[in-house]
């Protein structure tokens, strides 16, 4: 974090476990990964015994709190041949804690804010990320999809993050108050923070190779443009699920869908550029009608467009998409695939 | 493996396809799907307990449909799956070959002809298993409140990304129900009820059809237990109607066939 | 209605509709609210979400200009869900506007030009704005040319404005019908658009061409008018890809790192040849 000193502090899982009943005290709402099932997920959670921390990562990502999967964008309501529209309460959005999630998780919160705010700012998001605080827990491991160092990002990094928490061994976190945010929280729950004896992280951490450079992947994406076999090669086997872009905590295409007849809503949904109908028009005209022009899309959205566009790259390297993807296409590997496609 | 490896090996050089598909192996050590080409190409193909994948799914991509003429690695899910597309007139006779490799993979059965597949498919345990009918039971025996709360559970987490319908053979429609939009019988976003009828949709056009491969719950990112819905349909159309999806290469679909003699003890 | 809301539309009521040509229509809108209806201002060339509420948003130009407010006019071919919906409303009826969106024909540059019009069929709305705004402005400009060709006679649209522009000594008007589309009476030309560009023969010295219509009559425009020797930075467009937010975010009207909706619609065929051909 640029311009500000972050002080460090230290926190014992104890202590935790209480601060966590604070903020439901506070009346907020705690996303955390959570069991359900089979697999760990963001949801609701009243205490720290719900949270489950021993994953890499989990399977979909915190990027709900901020973009929902469905929203209501105003509602419209007819009578005696007039129209009234009236808008969300931005004021009953509820105050948010998102606690546990990893520094890609933190660091997406950039990418996505660079989507909803260049140009013309959405109010919705900007509301709902007003009331979000975000409380990382750094990682200890990672594993063969991570690939988080190769995107400007690290295992125990604290952008994104209010207050970042490294687990130092025998129930202790390092605290990092990164944000005046942070601080803030650090004022109505000091009691539960004590110095920060061993302030040594890096040994906690998992270590994250880079193995890719995204400037170079950049030029190889858009060298690549044209290269039709290559692209269908890569991407024989997708089945165009839109698996990866839900899972992803950077993705945020929507669609826009009303409801109702006389009296209903305009919603706002998650949509996928994998899809068919993304690009169709009502013609029948699709300018991407082939799967591997979509997937092509995918990848140059992420790793051209939007560094080049809004100065921010469209992946943190969670490898959310690679884990979640039934058909095993690896997005580290197709990158890879990219740099060292002969030109 | 050799087995399967030489017969491809041969079907690409005779040129008899012009593609074998298959698996290989991917990161994490599993399985993923592999479109072999060159006969060089054959050596990557493996097949073991992670090769779980349908790939009768890639049959119905123009993609893979324009390569050639496919033979395609066929556990006993992908002959039937072969089959009820045949049998829905996806796939003309003699259209692919299907490489049956049992669960030892140390042989492999080329099989051509809707009669041989038949044949195949007629000599395998097709019911479901003893595990599926257990899990079955179980909810049967809740009743019916604690199913729906039990479901409205599981589809409140839906988040409508479609993987499920992506990862299904059976799901082929150009445009399906839930792209029409004049009217929109299915809503697009991921709200309670968009989430029933969506999931409750694609069961009941799977029912009479869905050969049991798992794929939809597999690819679910949201872990539904989509299976559940599929098998309790197949349970109940074999009860119902005597017949299983995938056993023939010509028939009626159970639930899109009308017969004067149907059973009719469920209007009450 | 906020400012900062960017997905919240205005409300307008349909003063007037008007059967342009079969499932073509023209909406002539005024806000609802009256002083919103004073401070709105657009530039030509750029567009709107219309709303139907309770059946979604669709977008098309603003097909009146500029120099005329005090309404707002779109035209619409009946196609899909929300066209349905708005070729069955009546004057009276409210729907939604957002807007205006996109980039603007740089009709500044253009003054002391001659000015040639090229479009085909429902293409011709987003010229019908950028035309009337020169129109209304006669004097800054030299030569104004319109060639405008419709499949038959019935899809012509704009019909009255057509005998407008014939009839003024001030614009050249050449009007065409496909072969087999012309009538008894048909006093126009008989040809698809760009041959009769081509017989036509206009100069290129000092002249900016815009040229909308569907894909298939850009594609053989333009290498009449390259022959011509029109330059690609000469020579104007709009392009036209699905869209839901109009502002850049929803991610779905891009060609290459390009937006529809916010770097164009307008694109001139410079920097056309520098786009994936993803549109």
């Amino acid at each position: 974090m640029k311009g500000m000193e972050i002080e460090t502090r230290s926190i014992n899982r104890e202590a935790l476990a209480k601060w966590i009943s604070l903020w439901r005290s506070e009346g907020k709402r705690i996303l955390a990964p959570k069991k359900i099932g089979d697999q760990v997920d963001f949801a609701s959670v009243a205490s720290l015994d719900e949270v489950s921390l021993e994953q890499v990562q989990t399977v979909q990502s915190p990027k709900m709190a901020i973009f929902p999967r469905v929203e209501e964008l105003f509602s419209f309501h007819s009578a005696d041949g007039r129209v009234e529209l009236r808008d969300r309460n931005l004021e009953a959005l509820p105050e948010t804690v998102v606690f546990g999630l990893r520094p890609c998780d933190a660091a997406a919160v950039a990418a996505l804010k660079a989507i909803f705010t260049w140009d013309s700012p959405d109010s919705l998001f900007s509301a709902r990320l007003a009331r979000t605080t975000i409380v990382g827990v750094a990682c200890s491991r990672a594993d063969a999809d991570c690939f988080c160092t190769s995107v400007g990002g690290s295992p125990g990094g604290v952008e994104g993050s209010d207050i970042l928490l490294t687990a130092m061994g025998q129930g202790d976190y390092l605290a990092e108050i990164v944000t005046a945010r942070g601080r803030e929280m650090l004022q109505s729950a000091g009691a539960l923070f004590g110095n920060a004896a061993n302030t040594d992280k890096e040994s906690r951490l998992a270590k994250v190779q880079a193995v890719f450079d995204p400037a170079a992947v950049a030029s190889a994406l858009s060298r690549l443009f044209d290269d039709a076999a290559f692209w269908e090669e890569q991407s024989r086997r997708c089945i165009g699920c839109g698996a990866c872009a839900y899972v992803c905590p950077t993705c945020a295409c929507f669609d826009i869908q009303d409801e109702g007849g006389i009296s209903g809503k305009r919603l706002r949904c998650w949509d996928s550029c994998g899809f068919g109908l993304f690009t169709l028009h009502t013609s029948g005209h699709n300018p991407r009608p082939l799967q591997s022009q979509r997937w092509r899309q995918r990848l140059m959205h992420k790793f051209a467009y939007m560094p080049e566009r809004q100065q921010v790259l469209g992946c943190v390297g969670c490898g959310r998409c690679s884990r979640a993807c039934p058909v095993d296409m690896n997005i580290l590997e197709h990158l890879q695939a990219a740099a060292e496609a002969k030109p | 493996m050799k087995a399967l490896q030489d017969k491809a090996r041969e079907l690409l050089a005779t040129k008899a396809v012009q593609v074998v598909i298959g698996y290989g192996r991917g990161r994490r050590g599993e399985a993923r799907a592999l479109f072999i080409r060159e006969a060089a190409g054959v050596r990557d193909l493996i097949f073991d307990e992670t090769c779980r994948q349908n790939l009768a799914v890639y049959l119905m991509k123009p993609e893979v449909r324009k390569l050639g003429k496919a033979a395609l690695v066929a556990s006993p899910a992908v002959l039937r799956t072969i089959l009820q597309l045949a049998a829905e007139n996806q796939v003309p006779e003699n259209g692919l070959l299907a490489l049956a490799v049992p669960a030892s993979g140390d042989e492999v059965v080329a099989l051509a002809s809707f009669a041989a597949l038949e044949a195949h498919v007629a000599a395998l345990d097709n019911d479901l298993s003893a595990g599926e009918k257990a899990e079955l039971q179980k909810f049967a025996a809740m009743d019916l409140d604690e199913r729906q709360r039990f479901w409205q559970e599981q589809f409140s987490r839906c988040l409508k990304c479609y993987a499920c319908r992506a990862a299904c053979p059976l799901c082929y429609c150009t445009r399906c129900t839930v792209e029409c939009n004049q009217p929109q019988w299915i809503p697009v976003p991921a709200h309670d009820l968009g989430n029933l009828e969506w999931n409750v949709m694609r069961a009941m056009h799977l029912a009479g059809r869905c050969v049991n491969c798992g794929d939809c719950s597999r690819a679910c990112p949201a872990g539904i237990p989509l299976y559940l819905l599929n098998q309790k349909l197949i349970s109940d159309v074999f009860a119902g109607f005597g017949s299983r999806s995938g056993m023939a290469a010509a028939g009626d679909n159970a639930m899109s066939t009308f017969k004067p003699n149907d059973p009719e003890d469920f209007i009450k | 209605m906020s400012p900062a809301d960017i997905f919240k539309p205005w409300l307008m009521k349909i003063e007037s509709v008007i059967d342009e040509a079969p499932d073509v229509k023209t909406l002539r809108l005024v806000f609802v609210d009256e002083r919103q209806g004073r401070e709105f201002a657009f530039r030509t060339g750029q567009f709107g979400e219309y709303s139907v509420f309770g059946e979604g948003e669709c977008t098309f130009c603003i097909a009146s200009p500029p120099t005329r407010g005090g309404a707002i006019e779109c035209t619409f071919r009946k196609a899909g869900r929300v066209t349905s919906a708005l070729a069955g409303l009546e004057p009276g009826e409210t729907i939604g506007f957002r807007g205006p969106y996109g980039n603007v024909f740089p009709i500044r540059d253009w003054e002391n030009k001659n000015l040639l019009f090229i479009a085909g069929g429902i293409a011709l709305p987003p010229m019908r704005s950028v035309i009337w705004n020169v129109l209304d402005l006669r004097d800054r400009y030299k030569d104004i040319t319109i060639v405008y060709g419709a499949r038959t006679v019935a899809d012509l649209v704009y019909k009255r404005e057509l005998t407008e522009w014939a009839a003024r000594p001030d614009v050249t008007l050449v009007s065409t019908v496909d072969p087999g589309g012309e009538t008894p009476d048909w006093q126009g030309e008989i040809g698809f658009v760009p041959a009769v560009l081509d017989k036509l023969a206009p100069a290129s010295r000092n002249t900016i061409a815009v040229v909308c219509g569907p894909p298939v009559m850009i594609k053989f425009t333009f290498p009449v008018l390259a022959r011509l020797g029109f330059a690609p930075e000469d020579i104007f467009t709009t392009l036209e890809n699905r869209m839901k937010c109009g502002v850049g975010k929803c991610g779905r009207c891009n060609t290459g790192k390009y937006f529809v909706c916010k770097d164009g619609p307008v694109f001139t065929f410079a920097q056309l040849q520098n786009m994936p051909q993803e549109y």
